[in-house]
């Protein structure tokens, strides 16, 4: 269906790898491909295509339709170019007379039950039904109208094959009536997501594609509404309701998904600067042609009507706003800055960079902490989900990031999922793993709660180690006790690649009985056979890799977990070969960017220490300033000291920090405690509420730049529309900046990259240019690695030797007692994202209107919860009331819930704990107590009426 | 999604059958066989089951009991008369066999009896071609079928 308008040409069949080549010759044109490779596709590459109508190349050959047929010399009858396979010296023609009679009588048939309404189709010019037609050359359909499926109407009786629309799904509609029964959406949904959600129901004339059972819809159904069914269908009948209302689109801008970090590339479908869909890009490096929910359909809240477009000020937090003019917003902001300083010293001021921002805005933010305030007070919400990833990996094999790209997952044996519920959080890259699974790698979960990943249908069994919260250390180096105990290690590996002294003595630590699994056992409730069986099974495994996230690193021993993680993988000699790795699956769009940009207080961009002398020398020169080399202040560091009266203001871009950061009531008093707050965003937030200038942001669609994925890749956002705020957020920060006396003069991101690259040297290759030109490069990206580097550590670390840290178990203060004898821990849904502030304002609050707690039935039955009841749940810090939903998926003893909706505020309950290393708070732990209730608790009815106060907007004049 | 769930006692006898089926290659049609023994159809209740002791989906489970006609969504009448229509039969007169034994039991094919004794259910070919038109019920196979011996095997059969 997207063939007419893109340029992006669907090739009939999936590519095959082989190492054997076959040449053939195709309509007299000579043609070499991979062994294995389908007709149809060897066609493609020598440029032509062979109608077809079940064949796509995001699903294997299925032969159906029968349009696709060729002549090949020496073989006897029409064979379906999609599922036959070339042969060295194959002679095929692609364009006979019986060919094209064939053809013609096939396409006869279809459009014998297809309707006629072509001019006020959706589809109209987008539809392969209609392009089939003209290319067969369809002049006269022979078949009197009989039995059908598309008239609702046949002599004046109602039809009993017609079936109405189905519109559950708020995005797209399927409609049977021009259904032609390729299969290729039950295909998709099964090979390409992997939900396995559609189904052709019954046979012959009654053929139709099912979504779930009798009963259900699509709604209702397993469909997870990722859009690949409608991705693939060749007609009106699976189609985006976007298209629907306004048509097809005229353009297309190539950009990145700002959701999770999987960084997925889309092609932004364009009618002027209207979007009118979403459509993933088949090139796009980390996604190959797939797409979750979020991506594809829940980018509405860029034209919400909530987002804020004018800047407003307000000299109390107490008092309404007043919506002002660019100038007087930003004056009224640097002036506020400075007199801060003046009052305060140099320190009493700082930003917040955003993980949702390009890099060149994150990259802008924290030099004007350090250039233009003159201190190192930067952080970023990196500090609050993967901080410890950035020690840990650094620690240990050298550099702050994941080692491998998502292609490695075709090559993996066997995956150990930690802490991450990869099928919510990375949809996509759930996907792609469970196709993998279902060719047979074996899974490993450590979490919790059962995911859905273990549910993945089709695959073998997998192992889940259902461990108690706050407990991952414990078990990881049970597993590395397992492994060193029966000799498991691949000694050559390390003796090659690490320290042998370092490792025997870490292996001497590890065989001590405490971590053995039958102690740790008592500690983690794991059993022990448990843990002896995932770690044969890890160590056995050719090729195993490791993927885990914030239920890793968001605990007291986030740090220590990732160096465990690290440690397994050395010495089992899982580092540097496709298939293996440790991977962190990131949380938003560009964390992994925002740290590479010098986010934190100690660090320049790329990783260098603040006190480095050389760093800093680069930056002085670049930047024209002294630099400081102390680093700054943490994010819990600048709430502590401006509740001690000495942070008096702070440059919040593009978070949330009252809903995202734990103890919501001690992040809310330090920020009433500050002369100046400034939030930078799209929407009135919960931050908002305690800031004195609101600077309106950009979205995604709105800006040039760049976004750094999980893996590293650096991916670009190009501009879809004008910004409605006016600006692109690095011009405010500029603007901002200036006003300070920066005197910057940028005029294009491509500027930006051009000085991070002229100072980073694993970016030093990395030019816009580039990035045009090869779609995307994954850092280090720089002489040694022109093209970047898609698998890291392949011939040695990063920091030379590998380092195996010992990874004492310490327990979290955070312990169930009587008080509060159930653990809380939190996660995400795959309908919405982090806060909810964009999801929130889409329809995808049809799948999650709000946030509910999941309890185990006995824990609900010892308190006489029933499914659906208020529930209180209390912590030390604080209680909020939300839904119980009673089930087997958290273990007795465990509670669990997602954080997406402001009004939950699970992070009321969360505590101040943190990871001992980096202070990523501990939001996977909190002993709490559940008990019925009769609606929200009175902290969070005292909120809601804040709220309502502190988002009044005085009218305008103008209005 | 919000299904009738199964009783206690239904779910014991599902879980009885999946149980003594799971571990054979190719589970599922044993098992919808041994559904529909026990219910008489297959009850979409039992779906969602089936489908998270195979490792499939819902969807799947309808896809593959839709496609079979022998499996029922609703119960049938306690017997069901079967008459062939395949091409064999009908150059012998299945089509007016068809329409005199319809009128005479008062119902159209896959309907039952008021009283739900007897089901009237179309088969493509018994496999008896050579004594075409052919019936079958229950069981019991019949050749060179008129309106009369139709309606004598009904009556044997207590229907």
């Amino acid at each position: 269906m997207k063939d007419f308008i893109i340029p992006d040409r669907d090739m009939g069949t999936p590519p095959v790898k082989s190492d054997v080549t076959v040449n053939l010759t195709v309509d007299g044109i000579a043609v070499a491909v991979p062994a294995g490779t389908s007709v149809m596709r060897a066609a493609a590459v020598a440029g032509i295509s062979v109608p077809k109508l079940c064949a796509t190349d995001h699903v294997s050959a299925f032969g159906s339709c029968r349009l696709c047929v060729v002549a090949i010399e020496g073989m006897r009858g029409a064979p379906a170019s999609c599922t036959t396979p070339v042969a060295e010296g194959m002679v095929v023609h692609t364009q006979t007379e019986d060919i094209a009679r064939i053809r013609k009588g096939v396409m006869e048939l279809y459009i014998s039950d297809h309707p006629l309404d072509c001019l006020t189709c959706a589809a109209n010019g987008d539809c392969e039904l209609q392009d089939m037609a003209g290319a067969v050359g369809l002049r006269e359909v022979r078949f009197d109208p009989g039995a059908n499926h598309f008239m609702q109407r046949e002599a004046g009786a109602p039809n009993p094959e017609y079936r109405p629309k189905d519109q559950s799904n708020p995005y797209f509609t399927f409609d049977p009536a021009k259904c032609i029964v390729c299969s290729r959406c039950v295909r998709a949904c099964e090979e390409v997501q992997g939900t396995f959600a559609l189904t052709i129901e019954g046979r012959g004339f009654d053929s139709r594609v099912s979504a779930g059972m009798d009963s259900d819809n699509f709604l209702s159904s397993d469909c997870v509404s990722c859009g690949a069914c409608v991705q693939v269908c060749p007609t009106a009948t699976l189609i985006e309701n976007k298209v629907i209302d306004i048509g097809t689109p005229e353009h297309i801008v190539k950009t990145t998904c700002a959701y999770c970090g999987v960084g997925c590339s889309f092609d932004a479908h364009m009618r002027g600067e209207e979007v009118v869909r979403m459509v993933p890009s088949k090139d796009g490096k980390a996604n190959r042609g797939h797409s979750c929910v979020k991506g594809r359909f829940a980018w509405g809240y860029a034209t919400h009507q909530d987002r804020q477009t004018r800047p407003m000020i307000r000299e109390n937090i107490t008092d309404p706003w007043r919506v002002v003019g660019w100038d007087e917003a930003l004056d009224f902001a640097a002036s506020r800055l400075r007199a801060a300083q003046r009052d305060h010293g140099v320190d009493a001021i700082g930003v917040i960079t955003s993980s949702r921002c390009t890099n060149e805005e994150t990259y802008l933010v924290q030099k004007l902490t350090r250039a233009v305030f003159g201190n190192n007070n930067t952080d970023t919400c990196a500090r609050v989900c993967h901080s410890p990833t950035g020690y840990g990996l650094k620690t240990t094999f050298g550099t702050s990031a994941g080692t491998h790209d998502f292609d490695s997952v075709d090559d993996t044996d066997l995956a150990l999922i930690i802490g991450a519920n990869p099928t919510d959080g990375h949809p996509v890259f759930a996907s792609r793993l469970r196709k993998r699974l279902r060719q047979g790698a074996g899974l490993i979960v450590l979490d919790p709660r059962e995911i859905d990943l273990l549910k993945t249908p089709h695959m073998g069994q997998g192992l889940h180690l259902p461990l108690r919260p706050g407990t991952n250390v414990a078990v990881l180096t049970a597993i590395a006790h397992v492994i060193v105990a029966e000799k498991l290690y691949d000694e050559d590996f390390i003796r090659k690649r690490c320290d042998w002294d370092e490792f025997a003595a870490y292996s001497e630590f590890l065989l001590d009985p405490r971590h053995s699994p039958e102690e740790v056992e008592k500690l983690s409730r794991v059993p022990a056979d448990l843990i002896r069986q995932a770690a044969r099974a890890y160590a056995a495994a050719p090729r195993a890799s490791i993927y885990y996230g914030l239920g890793v690193t968001e605990h007291s021993q986030g740090s220590t977990t990732v160096m465990a993680i690290a440690n397994l993988a050395m010495m089992t000699g899982n580092i540097g070969v496709p298939g293996t790795g440790v991977n962190p699956l990131r949380g938003q769009n560009n964390v992994q960017g925002s740290c590479d940009m010098g986010s934190f207080p100690h660090e320049y961009p790329g990783y260098r220490h603040v006190s480095d002398p050389e760093a800093r020398a680069i930056y002085e020169r670049a930047w024209g300033v002294s630099l400081r080399e102390e680093p700054g202040l943490r994010i819990p560091n600048m709430f502590d000291e401006a509740l001690a009266g000495r942070f008096r203001g702070l440059y919040c871009q593009g978070e949330d920090i009252v809903q995202s950061d734990p103890d919501t009531k001690h992040v809310t008093s330090a920020l009433s405690a500050m002369d100046i707050v400034i939030v930078h965003d799209l929407f009135l937030n919960e931050t908002s509420n305690y800031a004195h200038v609101f600077l309106p942001g950009s979205s995604f669609l709105e800006k040039d730049g760049t976004f750094t994925n999980a893996e590293r890749r650096i991916n670009m956002v190009r501009r879809a529309m004008t910004p409605k705020n006016g600006y692109e957020d690095w011009q405010i920060t500029q603007m901002l900046a200036n006003r300070m006396g920066a005197g910057w003069d940028y005029t294009h991101p491509r500027e930006i990259m051009a000085e991070i690259a002229l100072t980073t040297p694993s970016f030093s290759g990395v030019t816009y240019d580039l990035l045009d030109r090869e779609g995307s490069v994954q850092w280090p990206c720089n002489e040694a690695a022109p093209l970047g580097t898609p698998v890291m550590h392949i011939d040695g670390f990063v920091r030379g030797k590998g380092r195996f840290i010992h990874t004492e178990y310490v327990a979290t203060e955070e312990r169930s007692g009587a008080r509060f004898p159930l653990l809380l821990t939190t996660g995400r849904i795959l309908s919405q994202y982090n806060v909810g502030a964009q999801t929130r304002r889409t329809d995808n609050t049809v799948w999650h209107p709000e946030d509910v707690l999941e309890i185990h039935p006995s824990d609900a039955e010892n308190r006489g919860i029933r499914d659906g009841d208020w529930v209180r749940v209390a912590s030390r810090s604080g209680e909020t009331t939300l839904r119980a939903t009673i089930t087997e998926r958290v273990a007795p003893g465990v509670v669990y819930t997602t954080f997406h909706h402001p009004a939950t505020q699970a992070n009321v309950v969360t505590t101040d704990n943190s990871d001992w290393a980096t202070n990523c708070p501990e939001f996977k732990v909190t002993a709490v107590q559940v008990s019925p209730s009769n609606g929200p608790s009175d902290w969070q009815e005292e909120y809601r009426s804040h709220s309502e106060l502190a988002r009044r907007i005085l009218p305008t004049a103008a209005e | 999604m919000t299904m009738t769930a199964f009783s206690a006692d239904s779910r014991e006898r599902l879980d009885a059958i999946i149980a003594a089926h799971r571990d054979r290659e190719g589970p599922l049609l044993p098992i919808l066989h041994d559904v529909q023994a026990e219910w008489g159809f297959i009850p979409e209740e039992a779906q969602p089951v089936l489908a998270e002791a195979l490792g499939m989906t819902r969807a799947e489970i309808h896809g593959v009991v839709s496609f079979y006609h022998d499996f029922r969504d609703k119960p049938a009448g306690s017997h069901v008369l079967r008459l062939c229509r395949a091409e064999a039969c009908q150059s012998m007169g299945a089509d007016a066999l068809a329409d005199e034994v319809r009128a005479a039991l008062g119902i159209d094919f896959h309907e039952t009896t008021p009283d739900g004794r007897l089901t009237l259910e179309p088969v493509f070919c018994l496999g008896l071609c050579a004594c075409a038109p052919s019936a079958q019920m229950g069981e019991r196979l019949l050749g060179r079928a008129d309106l009369g011996k139709v309606q004598r095997m009904v009556a044997e059969a207590g229907a």
